[in-house]
């Protein structure tokens, strides 16, 4: 870090962001006093609802209705951002303060091209002839690593990848030169891999151009990469502020020391030793989808798994880690059948899974549940806790006050009160939830589970909990598990053995401690190379 | 939830139980035999004009009958018809648009495309076409009312269903071993329905101007039955000299269609989480 003697670039004197009458708490924040310095990364972590992104959103005068109605102050270039009337703080913000979301893709218009996009924002802010803002739009485009800018330039931001439209929303974020970037999660949506080259291109800007950069996120292995100073918020307050080094290492504060506690340990463990049969057999499975229609017969192939083999045993956890697009979650449907299969062989317990028919296969699906990563959807909104837990024994003939008793031992043994039986999932907090669906997955006694990226949507405190009750709640009940996720840390604590996708194809698979000691596969090793903070030992 | 409603939405909901009410209980309360003719006092005007009567508030028609009494049947068959059709239609809409939100493929493809056949007809054509090929009946003329707005139906359910089977929580239920009929009956169904009962809340008004177009036309109700579209029909010829005959039934007309559609809004923001906010 350079340390820089200027004055603060942007100051927040006791900021206060009060939240609509009736919410949890009377503040979204509260007296937060904060500096962002020339040419610093500082990184403003929190978990969920910590009002990270409304302190951001305050700044950059983006709330709305009683929100707006802030106290406190925010200095800039010597005034006071929250006593301006709208057009001033337009003129003197509009091109100094710049913003990047998390969505890069819904933060483009997908009517315009990603250069007509970038050239606007030159436009509204100077009246340089086109052919000048087009060189300007191109060489921004060189800056944020952009592959053949010209045809960027012409291109849609549909037929851009995710990374793709993050760079040229930071190219579009840096046209006008900002003094001041604020970046509200702008990895969390993207792949490994792509994540590492856009925090690279992050510190590049903050060199090359001197940006104080406001860094929002939730990861600490991120806040590793790239923070100069962190700042730490909880509920609204700011816990702690410090240099990365002294955060990191030696926080003072009991919530920072909890939230680094809690991030899954990059710490691959050996394989359990099994016996016997497995309980799961995947043989050469296979799905194509082929797009084409009645008119256009010759349609594109797309191969979404290809000939991948995998076994798991009772007791055993099985990781399948890949990047978007490489076909994990389309396996798991596979073994489900949530998608039929286009060749191979799934064998469950012994039992040829893709040859059942009817009232077979619903009584065989007994035998493997699945846990989604969305505990906000993969709930009905309509059915009682209780209810929903006891549903699938009623489904397979267990008599109403059996069920009853299993979906209140089960809503025990998940770590909630039995009160909660008699409430609606709207009621619980995303973990709650989560563990409901545990829950549910556990009522009907499954031999294998099947976790889809479970605990991905959740703050690390909480995925931390969930990922001890699974723990603990397999290995008193011994089914075999398979964990999709895209998240090597949690990988390597969870699982016996992870198998590696990539388009596709499985292309490796072994024990955490020898995959992560001596990949075999060049993929293997640019994904653990590629994990935020892959050589630091948090909390 | 009361005293949260906005004074016309209370208005028109209270102004709708009182319609109800009326047309349940029809003769037994109205004033006078709604079928009498007393030819001394055809045409008295309301109570309130020169030459009105006491006896008749509203005045009477060509025929003397009571406007008033007749009004109250009428609203009955009216009422009654556009019920009855408003449910058929919703019935077999909604079943028509979760077979083909289960099945897809050419199943969903065929039913669609009838869908899209009756949509691009104009619907008073086929109701005139079914009347001059069968007649006049009253089984006839409810079967009509039924059709109409079961393709709106069938094309909402079909949309609510293939979005809500694709929810991670039918995945879910599926993956428990449940039927289909459970998945669509205990959770589909209840998710989507609030959508689908606002949608009645559009069907009503328009079936009841629908009968009354037909009735008007002398093609609905047949005398000496009467719906408000059929006084309607009649007072046609007295609008000079008997205006009330045809005014009272449209006003009944215009405050029922107007009532129930202020009623729908409000249902449905009630209904639609997004508009929560808003509300408080």
């Amino acid at each position: 870090m350079i340390v820089s003697t200027q004055a603060p670039l942007l100051h927040w004197d006791r900021l206060s962001v009060p939240l609509p009458t009736g919410a949890d708490r009377p503040h979204a924040v509260e007296n937060l006093s904060l500096d962002l310095r020339q040419n610093e990364v500082l990184c403003l972590v929190g978990e969920s609802g910590s009002g990270k992104s409304v302190s951001a959103m305050a700044t950059m005068g983006l709330l709305k209705g009683e929100m707006s109605q802030t106290s406190g102050a925010i200095r800039f270039a010597g005034q006071d951002l929250t006593k301006l009337s709208p057009d001033a703080r337009r003129q003197l913000t509009g091109s100094k303060l710049s913003m990047v979301f998390q969505e890069p893709i819904a933060s483009l218009n997908p009517f315009y091209t990603a250069g007509a996009q970038v050239s606007e924002t030159i436009r509204t802010h100077s009246d340089q002839p086109a052919a000048a803002i087009r060189e300007k739009v191109l060489s921004l485009f060189e800056e944020v690593h952009l592959p053949n800018p010209e045809q960027i330039f012409r291109a849609y931001p549909h037929e851009l990848s995710g990374g793709q439209c993050q760079r040229v929303m930071i190219a579009s974020a840096l046209a006008l030169d900002p003094a001041v970037l604020i970046a509200d999660e702008p990895t969390t949506a993207l792949d490994v891999t792509t994540q590492a080259q856009i925090l690279s291109l992050i510190l590049a800007l903050r060199d090359n151009h001197n940006t104080g950069i406001l860094f929002i996120t939730h990861d600490f292995g991120v806040v590793s990469e790239i923070a100069d100073r962190v700042a730490v918020m909880r509920k609204g307050q700011l816990v702690e502020v410090g240099p990365r080094e002294q955060i990191l290492t030696n926080p003072q504060h009991d919530y920072t020391k909890a939230l680094l506690a809690a991030v899954p340990k990059l710490a691959p463990r050996a394989a359990r030793p099994v016996q016997g049969k497995p309980i799961l057999e995947v043989n050469s499975v296979s799905k194509t989808y082929r797009t084409g229609s009645f008119l256009r017969k010759a349609g594109r192939e797309v191969k979404a798994v290809v000939d991948a083999n995998i076994h798991i045993h009772g007791g055993e956890t099985l990781g399948v880690v890949g990047e978007s697009g490489s076909g994990k979650t389309t396996l798991s449907q596979c073994i489900i059948r949530m998608v039929e299969p286009t060749s191979g062989q799934v064998q469950i317990a012994g039992k040829d899974f893709l040859s059942l028919k009817g009232k077979e296969l619903r009584k065989a699906r007994q035998r493997v549940q699945i846990i989604f990563q969305d505990p906000y959807t993969s709930l009905d909104p309509r059915q009682k806790v209780g209810d929903a837990i006891a549903e699938g024994p009623l489904i397979h003939g267990t008599d109403m006050r059996e069920a009853t008793k299993i979906s209140h031992e089960l809503i025990e043994a998940v770590g909630l009160e039995t009160a909660a039986a008699d409430r609606y999932p709207h009621e619980f907090s995303g973990g709650q939830r989560q563990r409901i669906c545990i829950a549910r997955a556990l009522a009907l006694q499954p031999d294998l589970l099947i976790a889809d990226e479970s605990v991905s949507a959740l703050d690390v405190s909480v995925q931390a909990q969930i990922l001890d009750l699974l723990a603990d709640i397999q290995t008193q009940r011994g089914f075999a598990m398979l964990f999709v996720t895209h998240d090597l840390r949690v990988a390597s604590q969870i699982c016996d053995r992870i198998c590696v996708m990539q388009r596709g194809q499985i292309v490796e698979t072994g024990a955490p401690d020898q995959l992560f000691a001596n990949a075999k596969e060049p993929y293997t090793r640019a994904l653990l190379a590629a994990v935020p903070g892959a050589n630091r030992v948090f909390g | 939830m009361i005293h949260r409603m906005n004074p016309i939405t209370a208005a028109a909901a209270m102004f709708l139980v009182l319609i109800a009410v009326v047309a349940l209980l029809g003769e037994y309360v109205a004033p006078h035999d709604p079928y009498k003719q007393n030819l001394l006092s055809r045409l008295t005007g309301p109570v309130w004009t020169e030459g009105g009567s006491s006896e008749f508030w509203l005045g009477t028609d060509r025929l003397g009958r009571d406007l008033l009494s007749r009004l109250i049947v009428g609203l009955q068959m009216s009422v009654g018809v556009a019920l009855l059709g408003t449910m058929i239609g919703a019935l077999v809409g909604t079943v028509v648009g979760f077979v083909s939100g289960h099945f897809e493929g050419w199943v969903d493809n065929i039913l669609m495309t009838i869908v899209d056949i009756q949509l691009s007809l104009p619907f008073i054509l086929i109701a005139l076409t079914l009347l001059a090929f069968f007649g006049n009946s009253m089984a006839l003329f409810i079967l009509l009312m039924g059709m109409y707005g079961w393709e709106t139906y069938a094309r909402l359910a079909r949309g609510l269903v293939l979005s809500a089977k694709r929810q991670a929580y039918s995945v879910a239920i599926v993956s428990l071993g449940a039927t289909s009929g459970r998945l669509y009956g205990r959770h589909i169904l209840p998710n989507i329905a609030s959508a689908l009962i606002v949608q009645l809340t559009l069907t009503i008004p328009a079936i009841i101007l629908l009968e009354t177009a037909l009735s008007f036309l002398g093609l609905g109700i047949q005398p000496p039955d009467a719906s408000l579209g059929q006084i309607l029909g009649e007072g046609r010829d007295y609008l000079g000299s008997a205006w009330w005959i045809a005014v009272f039934p449209g006003l009944a007309i215009f405050c029922i269609t107007l009532s129930v559609g202020v009623v729908g809004d409000a249902l449905r923001d009630r209904f639609d989480p997004t508009l929560k906010a808003r509300r408080n």
